[in-house]
């Protein structure tokens, strides 16, 4: 069992910025999962459907496709989210989303759920992760019903 | 033993394109748009060329000289110069790409106010220079005063940078001809710039190209002229070496 250093800093470090105020979650990583949802509760599927759908927000769909859109518009940088809740439990599923650099820092995965260790960063998005806990979860709800 | 050190050196680096496969962007279009780059009737930036042409020979400033006052026909004189830049500019110690001449010689030649970046003025002129080379293998220059800002260009290409955290070599080298949403990625071999893009609905340079890829990963865009940006044509314009150039080009 570990526990981030980082992302409990970084919490620490944004509560005093009303912008970045709990911009991060903490969360603890067992193995290659992350077993408890960052929001201690579960998200919902309807609204991770909508976001995934939104590509300029989640940006998932830029680089992988998935049983939710028009297949030309998808990426192909990716393997496919179809499946995924079979191949991958819902732990693993939401330690990928929040920070796939954890099981491989060469991954062109953007870090979802992570501030540090980044290099000019548009001011819109400074200390702001991709994702918020809450996004995450409604994501990784949807994700655990792609079973084919 | 010395055969396989050489072969091994000779590979590119980790899926850059090899030089006899290197592919301009206008080979992943869809033909539509490869049509309307092919014809000069339908290719939207020829009325900026047009408009170049006579920008060309418009006397300008205090001295009232036109660029042709100096350089005369530009079908001529101008002939292979774009495929030879970004250039050592003495002015300034450092690189300076075709637009960055072209304002040199605005001001301390003619002498007039130069041009703002992305102006239609200083687009239209660069497109109109750039053109008389058009077909032309692009030809980087010999010249070891420009290496430490070559690597520096290069050094920007493999950086990871923004929110995305994602290197210019992870699309462009590594993963060119697959899909990033519905754009087809390219190899980014600066061919055919400045070049009409359907998506500004405008003629644009490279700097601004560059600046949408790192606007694309959330990084903060250098600004219009920044040296990093220069560095980076500089970078590009290198290992497209050979290629020739089609400016003016047309992309989605
Ligand atoms: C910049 C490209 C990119 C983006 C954006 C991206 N991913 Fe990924 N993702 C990858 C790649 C590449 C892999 C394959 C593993 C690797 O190479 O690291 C992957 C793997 C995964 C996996 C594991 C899949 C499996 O079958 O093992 C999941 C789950 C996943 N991504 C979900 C997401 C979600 C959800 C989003 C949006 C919030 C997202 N990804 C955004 C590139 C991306
Ligand atoms: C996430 C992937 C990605 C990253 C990272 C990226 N680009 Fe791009 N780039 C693209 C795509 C996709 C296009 C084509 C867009 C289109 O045609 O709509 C493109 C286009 C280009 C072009 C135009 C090529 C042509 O034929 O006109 C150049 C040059 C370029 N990029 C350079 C860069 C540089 C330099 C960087 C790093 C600062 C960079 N790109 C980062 C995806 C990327
Ligand atoms: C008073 C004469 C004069 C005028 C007017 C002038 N130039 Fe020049 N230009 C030069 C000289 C001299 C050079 C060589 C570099 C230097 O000494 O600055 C040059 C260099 C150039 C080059 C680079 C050529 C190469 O081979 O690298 C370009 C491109 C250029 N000029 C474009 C223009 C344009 C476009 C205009 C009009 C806006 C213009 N010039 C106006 C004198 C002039």
């Amino acid at each position: 069992m570990r526990k981030r250093p980082f992302a409990t800093l970084a919490l620490i470090v944004g509560m005093g910025q009303a912008q970045a105020d709990d911009a991060l979650a903490p969360f603890e990583v067992v193995g290659d999962a992350i077993a408890r949802p960052l929001t201690g509760a579960a998200g919902d599927a309807g609204r991770g459907e909508r976001l995934l759908l939104d590509r300029r927000r989640s940006l998932c769909l830029l680089c992988h496709s998935g049983p939710v859109a028009e297949p030309h518009a998808q990426g192909t940088l990716a393997p496919g989210l179809g499946g995924v809740g079979s191949r991958l439990s819902q732990g693993q599923i939401r330690l990928r989303i929040v920070d796939m650099k954890r099981l491989d820092p060469a991954t062109i995965m953007p870090s979802n759920h992570r501030i540090d260790g980044l290099e000019r960063v548009a001011a819109p998005y400074r200390g702001q992760p991709v994702l918020t806990a809450g996004e995450i979860e409604d994501i990784v709800a949807l994700l655990v019903t792609l079973k084919e | 033993m010395a055969f396989v050190l050489a072969l091994v050196l000779a590979l590119p680096c980790a899926g850059e394109a090899a030089a006899a496969d290197r592919r301009s962007g206008s080979d992943f279009m869809a033909p539509e748009t490869r049509a309307m780059q092919a014809d000069d009737m339908s290719n939207p930036a020829m009325l900026w060329v047009a408009d170049g042409e006579q920008s060309w020979h418009r006397p300008e400033g205090a001295a009232g000289r036109a660029c042709a006052t100096c350089h005369g026909d530009a079908t001529r004189s101008m002939r292979g110069v774009a495929a030879r830049y970004p250039a050592f500019a003495e002015a300034t110690g450092r690189p300076v790409d075709l637009s960055g001449r072209i304002n040199l010689c605005r001001r301390t030649h003619q002498p007039a106010p130069p041009f703002a970046s992305e102006s239609r003025e200083l687009l239209a002129l660069t497109a109109y220079v750039a053109y008389q080379s058009r077909g032309m293998p692009i030809a980087p220059p010999q010249d070891p005063r420009l290496d430490p800002f070559r690597a520096n260009g290069g050094a920007l290409y493999e950086r990871r940078i923004g929110q995305l955290d994602l290197s210019c070599a992870a699309c462009h080298d590594a993963r060119w001809g697959q899909q990033l949403g519905g754009s087809v990625i390219p190899q980014a071999h600066p061919t055919a710039y400045p070049l009409y893009r359907l998506e500004w609905q405008s003629v644009g340079s490279l700097q601004r190209r560059l600046r949408n890829c790192m606007v694309g990963v959330r990084a903060e865009p250098y600004a219009f002229g920044a040296p990093e940006l220069v560095d980076l044509e500089l970078f590009l314009m290198g290992r497209a070496g050979g290629m020739a150039l089609e400016t003016p080009g047309v992309r989605p």
